[in-house]
């Protein structure tokens, strides 16, 4: 019985270490290329699992990738070099940041947009609020006998209910 | 005027839930081809049947073909075969298999059980050539013009209905040329 708890401790203990192997099987020489060979497999995203970048994810697509960013490293290619080689294959959705252009202006742009556009409305507004105070102040409010006498009745009928 | 400035939030409303309204249609898994309009890749592999015979993209140029990628471990393709071999029974166009990540001797039994609607089989087993042309998982089958440009991608299974798009597609390049 011991031993059975044994064995099973050990096995459990052997699938996780072959688990772990799993994911650090890219080996570099150079310890600033697996710096970058990790970045990249960080800001790459996944074709397949497409909420995954590709050092998350365990397709099949994922591993290509991840073994084609190690032979480019090794082979001495730049980041840049990299990331155009992917773009070239899978186009701008592997990227997790989109490139600056034409039709991600607005992307990118956008928000500065909106802040501009609610400031010009915040504005307005202030001063539409403004114009209409000097007009009242100027202008005052008059009211005609009956309105004054209307009035009157009012503020009486309320006095009379609270009293 | 302040009146009509009241509608705009509900302009506003209208215009996201459009938005909105159209996003539940989209399939987000359908991205087109960065290939689209560009050159098929220049390749270099072994045909799946006969391992000596090395196949290279003058293999089926010179006429509109479909490119199949395909694989034993992918459900989807065996959902497809039957319409694949529809398609080359109407002799209408090539078909050509991209044999994708598989392994030579289930391919071919496969290919045996099945039927066979390929005129040959690029066995890719590295998945090197599925890399460069953007495959990111099988079925997928891709359009070619005479001039081996990728002129469309279809990610998924082939139905009738892509069948008779695709039909249509090719009848209007036929149109082109006249």
């Amino acid at each position: 019985m011991l031993m059975n708890k044994l064995t099973l401790g050990l096995l459990v203990l052997f699938c996780s270490s072959v688990s772990l192997a799993a994911i650090d099987v890219y080996q570099f020489d150079d310890p600033e290329k697996e710096k970058r060979f990790q970045e990249l497999a960080y800001e790459l995203r996944c074709p397949k699992c497409q909420n995954q970048n590709i050092a998350d994810s365990n397709a099949e697509i994922a591993k290509d990738l991840r073994t084609k960013i190690q032979q480019m490293l090794v082979a001495d290619k730049t980041n840049p070099e990299i990331i155009d080689y992917m773009v070239e294959r899978y186009g701008d959705f592997v990227l997790y940041e989109p490139r600056v252009k034409p039709q991600t202006y607005l992307l990118w742009y956008g928000p500065a947009l909106f802040l501009l556009l609610g400031l010009a409305i915040i504005l307005w507004v202030i001063r539409g609020r403004r114009q209409s105070k000097e007009s009242t102040a100027g202008n005052g409010v008059v009211l005609t006998t009956t309105e004054a006498k209307q009035l009157d009745a009012l503020l009486n009928t309320k006095k009379g209910k609270q009293s | 005027m302040p009146r009509l400035l009241l509608f705009i939030p509900l302009v506003l409303f209208i215009i996201l839930a459009g938005f909105l309204w159209k996003g539940l249609s989209i399939d987000p898994r359908e991205l087109p081809s960065a290939l689209l309009n560009k050159p098929f890749p220049e390749f270099s592999l072994a045909a799946l049947q006969q391992p000596e015979r090395i196949l290279t993209k003058q293999d089926f140029m010179g006429q509109p073909v479909l490119v199949n990628v395909w694989a034993t471990w992918c459900p989807s393709c065996r959902q497809e075969h039957a319409q694949l071999l529809t398609i080359a029974q109407t002799n209408s166009i090539p078909v050509i298999g991209l044999n994708y990540k598989d392994d030579r001797s289930a391919a071919m039994v496969w290919l045996q059980q099945l039927g066979n609607p390929y005129q040959f089989n690029i066995f890719d087993e590295a998945g090197m050539l599925g890399l460069d042309l953007g495959v990111y998982g099988a079925p997928e089958t891709y359009l070619l013009d005479a001039q081996g440009i990728i002129r469309y991608r279809h990610v998924g299974v082939i139905t009738e209905q892509v069948w008779q798009d695709l039909q249509n597609m090719i009848k209007g390049w036929g149109s082109v040329n006249e």
